[in-house]
């Protein structure tokens, strides 16, 4: 299939950026998304022009280093997908696809579609982690957990960082995904000794990065390659009121 | 100090402020449906409210409160919000937003209009005070004569208009805000959010229609002096 792609180009940071125009020819429906920017790219660099910058790494769905605005919708809009596991056969012969980068103004752009975005590592500094005694291996259930607490948990790590529900939220929002680590240690005894403070300091942080307030729009839930539930800002939302309490 | 600057903080006193806001109406609903049992029912029903005396004031106060904290946070909130937002995006497709969420500032401000207006129509008694209850003759009992009042504003086609369209705009408001609240307070536990979504639909739907059903069953004639 031939599809024409509307590609945001921008040199640096401080460039304004344009949406500019190539051609895809020959594009087989087995090809994954990226794999076709690698041949448009390729024609780019064979033409002596600037091939078009873009995040990627594992193209298993897991690592959360792509990150593109595929026709308006964070990873392409296709449930529980990354744009690495995004496959042509989504696509029409002669379909016109618009790529963006993830846009918030807590991520700068680097280049073309590549964001900066160390935002999430402030915030999962500022609180998303335990603190615990290192040296020898402590026994086997020597700390009891219930299964249902850990699927609980299991469920909000499943998160792998991409930035989609940043990218997705019409406020640019973090909070889906500072919800996930908030939500997953404090359902575990290990992570809900420093509950109070976590949950206090990685929402101050998430403001201070630059990131908007969640007005609940629930865009975020969809916009997750993972399905990640808006269930856990709730549980986040009844931690920081937990934390206000003695 | 720290609370009111926390983005959660905020929330959580848009969705307490807001959820007294809404019993508000609910009650204000109640309280204006004795228009339906004619002059007897509110003119009984306003007297009372005035009755109350220092009560009604102190009432007043804290739901002027209320409602300074929600318009003020709200447009805090809306603000910050903005600035988090770079350009928009040259296509950019909605999946769960709607409408109504995404236009819960332009609602809210328009909602803020129209209080003002009705607190000067039927409070104040500034706009239209021809057919005010302050201007119209006391009632066979020697009351303030609110139905007539009523009556005989909606009986003015852009006065209905407006409160029609007002209500619309409630509507709105009040879809997105009743599951937001409960949202905020935490009370999600995941299969819960597409039921209280509808809750909230519902809820927003009984105050437009109890709203409504007054000043067009005054124009159609129904409901009359």
């Amino acid at each position: 299939m031939n599809l024409t792609l509307y590609v945001w180009r921008q040199k640096g940071p401080k460039d304004m950026g344009k949406l500019e125009q190539y051609e895809a020819p020959n594009v087989s429906p087995d090809q994954s998304f990226l794999e076709m920017l690698d041949d448009v790219n390729e024609v780019l660099i064979k033409t002596g022009k600037d091939p078009i910058a873009f995040d990627h790494d594992c193209r298993e769905g897991i690592c959360g280093m792509c990150s593109q605005v595929i026709n308006g919708r964070p990873h392409g809009g296709q449930d529980r997908t990354t744009v690495c596991q995004l496959h042509m056969r989504s696509f029409k012969d002669g379909d016109s696809i618009y790529i963006e980068p993830w846009k918030a103004k807590a991520f700068p752009i680097v280049r073309d579609l590549v964001v900066d975005r160390a935002a999430m590592d402030t915030i999962m500094n500022s609180g998303g982690y335990t603190s615990c005694h290192t040296g020898g291996v402590p026994d086997a259930n020597s700390v009891m957990i219930g299964k249902p607490e850990a699927d609980y948990a299991m469920d909000a790590a499943e998160c792998i960082g991409c930035g989609a529900c940043i990218a997705g939220c019409p406020n640019s929002s973090a909070m889906l995904f500072t919800s996930n680590k908030v939500a997953q240690l404090a359902a575990l005894p290990q992570g809900r000794i420093e509950a109070k403070a976590r949950v206090k300091a990685m929402t101050e942080t998430l403001k201070e990065c630059g990131f908007g307030n969640c007005t609940n729009h629930y865009e975020c839930q969809s916009s997750c390659p993972k399905g990640i539930d808006v269930k856990f800002i709730a549980k986040l939302n009844r931690e920081y009121i937990k934390s206000l309490l003695p | 100090m720290q609370f009111i600057q926390s983005t959660v903080g905020r929330k959580i006193l848009m969705a307490v402020t807001g959820a007294i806001l809404i019993s508000f109406i609910c009650v204000h609903l109640l309280g204006n449906s004795s228009v339906f049992l004619g002059a007897d029912g509110i003119n009984a029903y306003a007297k009372h409210l005035h009755d109350l005396g220092p009560l009604v004031w102190l009432f007043r106060l804290v739901m002027l409160s209320v409602f300074g904290i929600h318009i003020i946070f709200g447009i805090l909130l809306t603000l910050e919000n903005r600035a988090a937002t770079p350009g928009n995006y040259a296509v950019k497709k909605m999946a769960r937003a709607n409408f109504a969420s995404e236009t819960m500032i332009v609602s809210g401000l328009l909602l803020l209009a129209f209080v003002v207006y009705h607190i000067l129509h039927f409070t104040a008694h500034v706009t239209n005070p021809e057919i005010s209850a302050s201007h119209l003759p006391l009632d066979a009992l020697n009351r303030p004569d609110v139905y007539t009042m009523v009556v005989l504003s909606f009986q003015k086609f852009v006065i209905s208009l407006i409160y029609v369209a007002a209500m619309v705009f409630l509507f709105l408001h009040v879809s997105h805000g009743f599951q937001s609240f409960i949202q905020t307070l935490g009370f999600n536990n995941g299969p819960s959010l597409s039921p209280v979504e509808k809750v909230s639909k519902g809820v927003a739907l009984v105050l437009l229609f109890g709203y409504i059903s007054i000043p067009i069953l005054i124009i159609a004639g129904i409901v009359k002096i």
